[in-house]
């Protein structure tokens, strides 16, 4: 039994198929596994006594865990907010759809950041998820509960948000693969809102090509989004195993940023085996990247203030029962369903849209973002890819940052330009680090960002390098 | 002081007569069971996405095209946002600062800008009030929320209240013709705001105007433009200031009342709607709609007037009517020798009373009356082949059973009684020596006592004679006076 949790997506359906094995008693045993979760990766999990029904489709029974943030017809949605206790949606989100269409089985719902908004998890109004390699430490966020599910044995892969780094920084803080596709490439119809120009849905998979595999039933144009376009020519497995003839491009800026020791000792090696494989390493400058935080901590919170008013108490989800008129029953409801990173991000997004400081706040805020799309136009037509660190640390302790909302923030500073850009980016794992002050040794990240729908190239270049890269540290493993 | 001039712009919302909703598939309706054309994205269900209605934009460019508008190359929809039930989104998509159209014109008053956005669901408030202020609870129906409208926006260019009602009509009637909507006030389909100011006489600045709402017939708002302007003018000869706000029309009591601030008073933080990508219009959706375009009411106002020669009342009448007007060209073309205004008057005026005679239909083109016969019958009048009078007996057969009038003219021996003849002459001499009392009044210079003789020529033809000729011969029998 247990053997089964040892395999991915692709070996999942293959034995499945085989009928090696029933999908139900493949069912079964992950079910019994995210049961047994002890990490609060899960919100909900299937219940027992799963669909006896033959597989189908190429992804045929193999089990999934799915973000809370996306709508599940009958199954309860929160996006990890106590505002949306007890919602269970009338309608699934396309991803899920086009998931469940091709063969995958919803095995549970993750858990989040409230509204996808935190970078370790501890916003979730249902406790924080804690990292499979150290239960003291965050596993990431926004999608921590996906992220910590896949790193620590409760499904064989999931799906995640990434409005910043939502997907990449948690795989990177749990040592999986998480992939950030193009703004476009997959519908977000179904997807809880929280900054609509900038949400996007991805794969955290164990490796490169079950995030390729997942990607190729994920993506495509959906009539439901008007934003949505799809990838030309779809997604194949990955077959690549050299890197030559491609340029990786470092920025120069990165010289002059805050990352951790141990981190930079993983990112360099890296490099290093870039260069093995027949890649040319070259230094870009994204000089407009530095203000990527600011730019990004205004267009978010704009469009979040914007997205979660409709959660007033009125049409669905909890209602306060201190009563009142109904402005106070707006309020009093917001003010006990909403946490505080919530509300925080709600009011600053308010106030930068307000009218008299829109153009100081949200229009100088889309300029930059138009700056740095240029940073990375132009640094693309010297380079294939753009590579940094994933995060500047490894997994940090739960409550280490939470007093600190600008430090948390801040960590945020490698994976949101690429969200700004729109553009596609991967973290694979590259290797373990000792944290400052020491402990066990933890999964550190390796971004690759490509051009706007380059998904192709991009997970063919990470595949060659994760093989070459070899890691194969589980949490509990080596150092645990 | 100066006189103080009226200066009024009006804000017009249309709903579009789509199948469906602005931004879902929902089908539109009115008047059936509350929240039965809903579903997870008119309710704002977490997660939803609005998608256009392309046949609204299409009902969008032909407005803009019937206005005489600029369509923006890229338009783009922008969040407006605000608290109350009727919003369920929070937020309305509408367009802000590049609208899809800009700069038209519809007869003398210039069109600012036409845009497209989503309606509000309708609220309900129980009590007796009517609004949410003092009712006891508020029910919400969100079959109408997310049906597609577009708002027009003209320039302050009316100086009038009469003018800006007769305007409102000019307008909607255009947007009737174009087929995109009911236009129906009472339902409405139709609403039209007015921002209302005056100023002296001659100035070229504004004053502060104020916003009127809820006119919900033509009536109303020139009731409601004609008392806000008395007020203001009393406000500023009694030496006060007109405050910007804006106020409620009551069509029961006639009064204006300010809105309560809470319900007005918002930053309604406009930015773009991320949900959505530019609207670009592709030339061929620009020329079909410019080529969907009827003749629509201004320029058949004019043609008729310049082309035709006929008067500004009867031009608009039928201008109104399309089909009518269809009907009267038809007419036309088919009456040689007959004056536009002669075929226009008998449409408008006898056509439409005998029809309205009959069972209430006044619609010339659904009637038995076909555009040749009744050319036939205006030919056979003008040649004083029978006389007006009737004519006007040919029609009513014609409305009542159609046919052919030279058929109904010979059936009922209508055919005119000239002088020529002699037989006319022997009735007038007759009525002449019936009434020598009037042929001595005559004789005396009351012109007016001849309309006994006449109508006694009248009533012995049966209305066969010419009015004219009658006169004519009794005038040479009693000689110049």
């Amino acid at each position: 039994m247990s053997e089964l949790l040892e395999l991915g997506v692709a070996d999942t359906a293959t034995k499945i198929a085989s009928g090696e094995v029933s999908a139900a008693e493949c069912f079964a045993a992950w079910r019994e596994a995210a049961a047994g979760d002890e990490l609060n990766a899960y919100l909900w999990s299937a219940e027992d006594g799963a669909s006896e029904e033959p597989a189908h489709g190429p992804l045929g029974g193999v089990p999934i865990a799915v973000k809370d943030i996306f709508c599940t017809e009958g199954v309860p949605t929160t996006a990890g907010s106590r505002i949306l206790e007890g919602y269970r949606p009338p309608y699934s989100a396309t991803a899920v759809k086009r998931l469940d269409a091709a063969g995958a089985r919803l095995l549970g719902k993750a858990n989040m950041d409230e509204f996808a908004m935190g970078s370790s998890n501890e916003n979730s109004a249902y406790g924080p998820v804690l990292n499979p390699w150290d239960r003291t430490r965050v596993p990431g966020g926004s999608s921590g509960g996906s992220a910590a599910a896949v790193a620590g044995g409760l499904a064989p892969c999931a799906i995640g948000t990434d409005t910043g780094g939502s997907i990449r920084q948690p795989a990177a803080l749990c040592g999986i693969v998480g992939l950030k596709p193009t703004y476009g490439a997959v519908s977000r119809y179904g997807m809880i809102a929280f900054a609509s120009s900038l949400d996007q849905c991805g794969p955290l998979t164990r490796d490169v090509a079950d995030a390729a595999l997942l990607l190729a039933w994920l993506e495509g144009r959906d009539p439901l989004d008007s934003t949505s376009v799809g990838i030309e020519g779809g997604i194949v497995p990955p077959h690549r195993e050299d890197l030559r003839g491609l340029r990786f491009g470092v920025p120069a800026e990165l010289a002059g940023d805050a990352v951790d020791a141990g981190v930079r000792e993983v990112f360099e090696a890296t490099l290093a085996r870039i260069e093995q494989l027949g890649g040319e390493l070259a230094e870009v400058t994204l000089p407009n990247a530095e203000h990527g935080i600011s730019a990004y901590y205004v267009i978010a919170p704009a469009e979040a203030s914007s997205n979660l008013a409709r959660y007033d108490g009125v049409r669905y989800g909890m209602r306060s029962e201190a009563g009142g008129d109904l402005i106070e029953m707006y309020e009093t409801t917001r003010a006990e369903g909403f946490g505080a990173e919530v509300k925080r991000r709600i009011m600053l997004g308010t106030y930068a849209l307000s009218s008299g400081y829109y153009e100081a706040y949200y229009g100088q805020a889309q300029r930059v973002r138009t700056l740095i799309t240029e940073d990375y136009v132009g640094a693309f037509s010297e380079v294939d890819f753009v590579v940094t660190p994933t995060a500047p640390s490894v997994a940090f302790k739960l409550g280490e940052k939470t007093q600190d909302p600008l430090a948390m923030y801040l960590g945020d500073l490698f994976t949101v330009p690429a969200s700004l850009a729109g553009i596609p980016a991967i973290s694979i794992p590259a290797g373990l680090a000792e944290p400052p002050g020491g402990g066990p040794r933890l999964p550190v990240g390796f971004q690759i960002a490509a051009p706007a729908f380059a998904e192709q190239r991009l997970l063919d270049a990470a595949h060659a390098l994760e093989r070459a890269i070899g890691f194969d540290a589980r949490p509990g493993g080596e150092d645990g | 002081m100066a006189e103080l001039e009226a200066v009024i712009g009006l804000e017009i919302h249309v709903q579009l007569a789509t199948r469906t909703k602005m931004f879902c598939g929902c089908e539109l309706s009115f008047g059936e069971e509350p929240n039965v054309h809903t579903c997870p994205i008119c309710l704002a269900h977490p997660g939803v996405l609005p998608v256009p209605n392309e046949q609204a934009i299409r009902y969008g460019l032909q407005i803009a095209a019937a206005l005489e508008c600029e369509v923006a190359p890229r338009s783009i929809f922008h969040r407006k946002n605000y608290f109350y039930p009727d919003n369920p989104k929070a937020y309305q998509i509408s367009q802000y600062d590049i609208p899809l159209a800009t700069d038209g014109r519809l007869g003398d008053v210039r069109i600012h800008r036409a845009h497209l956005e989503e309606d509000a669901a309708k609220m309900v408030h129980v009590g007796e009030s009517g609004r949410i202020h003092g009712s006891g609870a508020s029910l919400v129906d969100f079959n109408r929320g997310g049906t597609p409208l577009v708002e027009i926006v003209t320039e302050p260019d009316l100086r009038g209240a009469a003018e800006a009602a007769e305007w409102a009509r000019l307008l909607r009637e255009t947007v009737r013709q174009l087929g995109v909507s009911d236009v129906n006030m009472e339902e409405g389909s139709l609403r039209v705001d007015a921002n209302v100011s005056v100023r002296p006489a001659g100035s070229e600045e504004l004053g502060t105007k104020t916003e009127l709402k809820n006119m919900n017939s033509f009536r109303f708002l020139q009731r409601g433009i004609e008392a806000e302007l008395q007020r203001q003018r009393e406000v500023i000869e009694a030496g006060g200031r007109i405050e910007q706000e804006t106020l409620h029309f009551d069509p029961r009591s006639g009064d204006l009342t300010p809105l309560r601030s809470k319900e007005e008073a918002h930053d309604y933080r406009y930015f773009p709607e991320p949900d959505l990508v530019p609207l670009a219009p592709t030339e061929e959706m620009l020329r079909e709609a410019r080529e969907a375009l009827p003749e629509l009411p201004a320029a058949r106002i004019d043609r008729y007037e310049a082309e035709l020669g006929l008067a500004g009342n009867v031009a608009l009448t039928l201008a109104t009517a399309p089909a009518t007007a269809e009907f009267f060209e038809r007419t036309l073309a088919a009456a040689e020798g007959v004056e536009a205004k002669v075929v226009a008057n008998w449409v408008t005026g006898e056509l439409a009373a005998a029809l309205r005679a009959t069972d209430g239909e006044s619609d010339a083109a659904e009637s038995k009356v076909e555009p040749a016969a009744l050319a036939g019958l205006l030919t056979m009048v003008q040649e004083k082949k029978i006389s007006h009078g009737s004519g006007k007996a040919v029609l009513a057969s014609l409305v009542a059973e159609g046919g052919d009038p030279a058929a109904i003219v010979e059936r009922e021996g209508l055919a005119q009684i000239s002088g020529d003849d002699g037989e006319l002459a022997a009735i007038v001499e007759k009525a002449m020596a019936d009434n020598a009392n009037a042929v001595e009044r005559i004789r005396e210079g009351n012109d007016k006592a001849i309309g006994a003789i006449v109508g006694a020529v009248m009533k012995e033809t049966k209305g066969r004679a010419d009015g004219g000729e009658v006169n004519r011969l009794i005038k040479e029998r009693i000689g110049p006076g």
